[in-house]
């Protein structure tokens, strides 16, 4: 980074070092994975078994499933827009109501001692519940398909927002507090400019445990009878095809759609929280 | 004028923290609070700004009986790391009790920067509050204070986290507030040298339960210096004598009847 005269290392140099330590550290971070992978490809090669194909056929099957559709439409296939854009929609919308639900909830849970008081006990009974086997409740409450489907992945993402909010917005100093009061801010303006921000990692930590359930869930609630169409239902309609090559990339898919939207998330609270350090520094983290 | 008639303040537990305090401050004047520690001051602060209800007695501001947090009322508080929002710039920390004031956008931010102008922190409104040194945080939650515009002004402690040097210009700063008019303006400290220098009174407080011990009138010549002020000889005998009383505060309000008599 230094830009004085008397450096012996120009800036051009100094970008060729930066790009070398970044190469290598990314070679560190890849290379046991694309070890394990070259190891899968031999053994898989080798022992021939048709329920395990090797990892080049299984890329292959997802390029032909998923990504050879025209560039206009990002290479999506027509399988991929029926499949992948409704479960990622059903995931997008159940997410996104459990986030409103469960911070506006959780605001009132963490700031009214008696509410919480009340209602802890219940909260964690339904948040010990695994969310999975609720969904059989909600085929008898909702409509089988997408109603249902989003119902019970509101019921099991909600709880960590819901909690994590709570635990944010009790964390706020009573100093912070007592501010509030001597300069008269209104209710919103509370919520706005000081419960909320200073909840804001509480809450981003539990957006990230409910991105996790909403992938578990969004796929369980599609294996279910009365689906025709998702990620999920392409899973048990390969297996039922014994199409073991598709059945293995949709796994693959899975994966690398849960690692995406995780850095997505993760890139997003780091811009938020960015101009948040408290002056501890214990927000670099 | 701020008029505090028979306060009184028990906590739940039982604690009684402040007992029949009386005190009237005129408009403008700067009035030190001094006293050993658990003499009540906090209390005494907290009940007229609001943030606490007395058990008894009253808080009358500019002749109305006061309910809760006076409109026209700012706190510096010590803490002023905890008392800023470190997700807000510098001016909107500023800025943000003016909305109550209903002002728009653009005058809550004129008025934000002509505060923090004054205390000499022009270029600061665009950082963050962990961004500056501990002074010019607490210059920020003054800047904060000046550009409410309240009537009256409580600073608790408001330089006891700082360094000795800081503290002489955050003084100083006072003193111009002070100057410049229009504010009452209570100053609770533990510095005595500071409750001489800054003050136009200094009420001395003694403990258990807090209750006014003394009330000196400073008759210092103004503008005060931080060097040639302290030389002075009514300034050093002012000084003892805040220090003798906040000595013997320490011992009870029955003790000190008992010895006066």
């Amino acid at each position: 980074m230094s830009t004085t005269a008397s450096s012996a290392v120009s800036p051009a140099v100094g970008r060729g070092r930066r790009a070398a330590r970044f190469l290598g550290g990314l070679a560190h971070r890849w290379l046991p994975f694309a070890l394990l992978i070259g190891a899968w490809e031999l053994a898989t090669r080798a022992a021939e078994s048709p329920f395990f194909p090797p990892p080049s056929q299984i890329v292959s099957a997802t390029h032909e499933l998923w990504l050879s559709g025209p560039a206009t439409r990002l290479f999506l296939t027509d399988l991929a827009m029926d499949n992948l854009l409704p479960s990622l929609g059903r995931m997008a919308l159940a997410l996104a109501i459990a986030a409103v639900a469960g911070i506006a909830l959780g605001m009132v849970l963490g700031r009214s001692e008696r509410a919480m008081a009340y209602l802890n006990p219940l909260l964690q009974f339904c948040r010990a519940i695994p969310p999975p086997t609720l969904v059989p409740v909600f085929i008898v409450l909702f409509d089988l398909g997408t109603q249902m489907q989003v119902a019970s992945i509101i019921f099991s993402v909600i709880w960590p927002i819901l909690l994590n909010t709570a635990d944010g917005a009790r964390s706020v100093t009573p100093l912070q507090m007592d501010t509030a009061e001597v300069f008269r801010l209104s209710t919103v303006d509370r919520i706005r400019y000081i419960l909320i921000p200073s909840a804001l990692p509480k809450i981003f930590a539990g957006l990230r445990l409910a991105l996790s359930l909403s992938l578990i869930l969004v796929v369980f609630s599609e294996l279910l009878p009365g689906t025709v169409n998702g990620i999920g239902f392409q899973l048990t309609d390969a297996q039922s095809r014994s199409d073991m090559p598709t059945m293995w990339s949709v796994i693959v898919l899975l994966g690398v759609l849960g690692y995406a939207l995780n850095t997505l998330l993760l890139a997003v609270e780091r811009r938020t929280l960015g101009r948040h350090r408290p002056a501890d520094g214990k927000g670099d983290t | 004028m701020l008029e505090i008639q028979n306060l009184t303040h028990t906590y739940a537990d039982g604690h009684t923290a402040i007992k029949d305090i009386n005190l009237t401050v005129q408009d403008g004047q700067l009035v030190s609070i001094v006293g050993p520690s658990g003499c009540g001051k906090s209390t005494l602060l907290r009940c007229i700004a609001g943030l606490i209800r007395p058990a008894e007695g009253r808080i009358v501001l500019d002749g109305t009986p006061a309910d809760g947090v006076p409109d026209n009322l700012a706190v510096v508080f010590q803490d002023y790391s905890r008392s800023l929002f470190p997700w807000l710039t510098v001016r909107d920390n500023v800025a943000l009790p003016l909305k109550q004031r209903g002002m728009s956008k653009a005058q809550r931010r004129e008025a934000a920067m002509e505060a923090l102008e004054s205390v000499g922190l022009a270029d600061a409104g665009s950082k963050y509050p962990w961004q500056l040194s501990g002074g010019m945080q607490q210059r920020v939650s003054i800047a904060r204070a000046l550009a409410y515009r309240p009537s009256l002004l409580l600073m608790d402690e408001p330089f006891g986290s700082l360094d000795a040097q800081t503290r002489e210009d955050l003084e100083d700063l006072t003193l111009k507030v002070r100057g410049d008019g229009g504010m009452t303006i209570l100053l609770v400290t533990h510095d005595i040298d500071e409750s001489v220098y800054v003050g136009d009174r200094v009420v001395v407080l003694g403990a258990s339960p807090g209750h006014v011990r003394a009330d000196l009138t400073v008759d210092l010549p103004e503008p005060r210096d931080q060097i040639s002020t302290r030389e002075l000889p009514e300034f050093v005998r002012l000084r003892a004598e805040v220090g003798r009383l906040v000595r013997g505060a320490g011992e009870t309000a029955e003790q000190a009847a008992t010895a006066a008599t």
